[in-house]
């Protein structure tokens, strides 16, 4: 059985969050608990009443695996989700393409 | 351009304070969110991947300097100092906090501004051709038609709960820049025989799962039955539309599987009861509001520009932009002026705040104080004297906004894709920059010609694949990013749904697949004259299909 994560966003201001071992929420997924399968219902009730709370919205269970101590999500949308979008936005996109056309190639 | 009457005034005002009030009630526990979903959806306010999204509306992609600046200092203020412009005229901030978006809308309200219906099952922003009021092929401007249909369908009692949302579109000119026969209903603004201003109806076109063009109900509508006509049309969806299936609520599901002609039927049976009543246009009204649209005093003819002739000579970069990036406007001496916001290797219809506010000064010191935004996610200048184009340019360079590349094969068109939307399958954005780094010599764009790429991330097709000359569409396949290519379609009034070619491409192989592509047109072609879209009509699927996958 794989292990879980599970994720939410923040009530207030939309962020992805991970459920912790302390039982709040964080947005580094490092610091994310990570949950056996005898675990997972119990941590899903725990998490609804977090949304029933008003702390976050519409947690949900994810598949991940553990590298070098940190977890990493299994479905390339959760990864994405964890790390935020894979290009460069705003003021650094313009940073980099500057960057890269003074070096190309 | 349209100003808020009191009555706009209001309820916009109005709707601000609804609006707080439902956050705070939310925040403070007396709504759920399954209560909160739909009332936030329909004011414009989105849960992505990474975080609240917020669509703010703009009416038939008409801005002015203010509104442009309020744009930036909205992305600077509460959001990561951009925003992205959309393929339906709009614009997307991707990461606005739920407390703030109050305060947001009612920041935007002082600029009469609003996010009312960019969401939800109810008749969205209305779109039109971006060169509107300024192209030299127009018969008409068809935005003071956008703002009427605008302040009929907001908040239109009936219509906020339709089978699922309604889209609506108007060009005012033969060549249809709006893509109207992609929309639910579209409409062609032209002038009949006797010289008389209607419309050519079009209803049931769309994209999404089941891409569909759309179908002629009405060859000529008189001006003053647009609403009542258009009234007619809902209230048919409204009553038939499909609400078992969200696959299969469309209005173009329904004019499908009913069948034009009993549609039509039921249109004007119902349109014969109201035509005559509270919706019929009165002209004075129109004339009342086609003023707000009147071309500004101050645009008169002028004598062709000597120093543009010197500049352009000077500099064959600019001499290249100009080329490729002005339109032929109908007062001499003048053009429209695309800003691409396709810089290469850049994301498609991103601009930051800074960028904003140039183009807002551009705006005001050249352009009459007008900007547009294009479905095809760039922002226009809709009216510039012909001798003002280097000093725009000049300022356009200085904000990385000098892409001299309108309609070629870097001006891709992209959804948000899997880098922000919480319905993709995959990324959009990473696809269209690859695309545009691989042709980035503007040499070799130049040789291809007019050539549009349309990629998204999922099958609901906000990125426009199904009418891209060649369309590419991302999937999950095994837990990888697939895309699929089709190559065939447009947008524009030969309307066509592009056919997909085959099985798709990975990650690394889709660039190389599209380099194919091209470089088998540009063998194959005729004559340089003959664009891509052109050599595939002619030659069909074969060549590609064989260049692409050997043979079959």
């Amino acid at each position: 059985m794989t292990d879980k994560l599970i994720t939410a966003n923040n009530l207030g201001d939309g962020l992805v969050v991970f459920l912790t071992r302390d039982g709040g929420w964080t947005t580094d997924i490092a610091q994310a608990r990570v949950i056996g399968p005898s675990e997972i219902d119990a941590a899903l009730v725990y998490a609804k009443a977090q949304h029933d709370a008003r702390i976050v919205i519409e947690p949900y269970e994810i598949e991940t695996t553990v590298e070098d101590g940190v977890p990493v999500p299994v479905r390339l949308r959760e990864r994405i989700r964890a790390a935020g979008p894979t290009v460069a936005y705003g003021e650094a996109e313009l940073l980099e393409r500057a960057a890269a056309s003074k070096h190309p190639g | 351009m349209y100003r808020y009457d009191e009555f706009d005034h209001e309820f916009v005002t109005a709707r601000v304070a609804q609006f707080r009030d439902q956050v705070e009630r939310r925040v403070s526990g007396d709504i759920t969110e399954d209560q909160f979903k739909p009332l936030r959806l329909m004011n414009g306010v989105y849960l992505q991947l990474h975080a609240y999204m917020l669509r703010i509306a703009v009416p038939y992609g008409t801005l002015n300097g203010r509104q442009v600046r309020m744009l930036a200092h909205i992305a600077r203020k509460y959001d990561r100092g951009y925003g992205h412009f959309t393929t339906r005229q709009n614009i997307q901030f991707n990461w606005p906090k739920l407390s703030d978006i109050p305060d947001i809308l009612a920041e935007l309200a002082t600029v009469e501004m609003h996010a009312i219906q960019t969401s939800g099952n109810c008749i969205r922003n209305v779109t039109a051709d971006h060169f509107a009021g300024a192209a030299a092929d127009e018969v008409a401007d068809p935005r003071p038609y956008a703002e009427i249909l605008r302040q009929w369908s907001s908040l239109h009692p009936e219509f906020l709960f339709l089978p699922r949302k309604f889209k609506v579109a108007v060009t005012g000119a033969e060549r249809d820049r709006a893509a109207i026969q992609l929309h639910d209903i579209g409409l062609h603004l032209k002038r009949n025989e006797r010289g008389e201003l209607g419309f050519a109806v079009y209803v049931g076109g769309g994209q999404g799962r089941t891409p569909m063009v759309a179908k002629k109900i009405r060859d000529f509508l008189p001006e003053e039955d647009l609403l009542s006509y258009s009234e007619a049309i809902l209230r048919v969806y409204n009553l038939n539309g499909r609400r078992d299936n969200k696959y299969k609520a469309r209005i173009k599901i329904l004019v499908h599987e009913t069948g034009l002609e009993e549609i039509a039927r039921q249109v004007e049976e119902e349109w014969e009861r109201i035509r005559a009543g509270a919706l019929k246009l009165p002209l004075d009204e129109v004339e009342r509001i086609r003023a707000y649209f009147a071309a500004p005093d101050a645009l008169k003819p002028l004598q062709p520009s000597a120093a543009l002739a010197t500049a352009r000579a000077a500099d064959p970069e600019f001499d290249a932009w100009v080329k490729r990036n002005t339109h032929p406007h109908r007062v001499p001496g003048h053009v429209s002026v695309t800003i691409s916001l396709k810089a290469i290797g850049g994301t498609p219809g991103d601009a930051t705040a800074d960028q904003m506010e140039a183009v807002a000064d551009l705006a005001e010191r050249y352009a009459f104080d007008e900007v547009r935004v294009s479905h095809e996610q760039n922002l226009i200048l809709p009216h510039v004297a012909e001798g003002d184009l280097a000093a725009i340019y000049a300022s356009l360079v200085a904000n990385d906004l000098a892409a001299a590349n309108a309609g070629f094969i870097t001006d891709i068109i992209a959804c948000p894709g899997l880098d922000y939307c919480a319905l993709a399958n995959a990324r959009s954005i990473p696809v269209a920059q690859r695309i545009s780094q691989r042709f980035g010599d503007i040499e070799r764009q130049r040789e291809i010609g007019d050539l549009k790429i349309k990629i998204s991330g999922c099958i609901n097709a906000c990125g426009h694949h199904h009418v891209g000359h060649i369309g590419i569409l991302g999937v999950e396949k095994k837990g990888e990013e697939f895309y699929q290519i089709s190559l065939g379609g447009s947008g524009d009034e030969n309307a066509a749904i592009g056919e997909i070619i085959g099985r798709g491409f990975s990650t690394e192989e889709i660039v190389d697949a599209i380099e194919t592509l091209v470089d088998t047109y540009i063998a194959q072609r005729e004559s340089p004259e003959e664009t891509f879209l052109a050599a595939y009509q002619r030659l069909g699927q074969a060549p590609f299909k064989e260049a692409l996958y050997g043979t079959a």
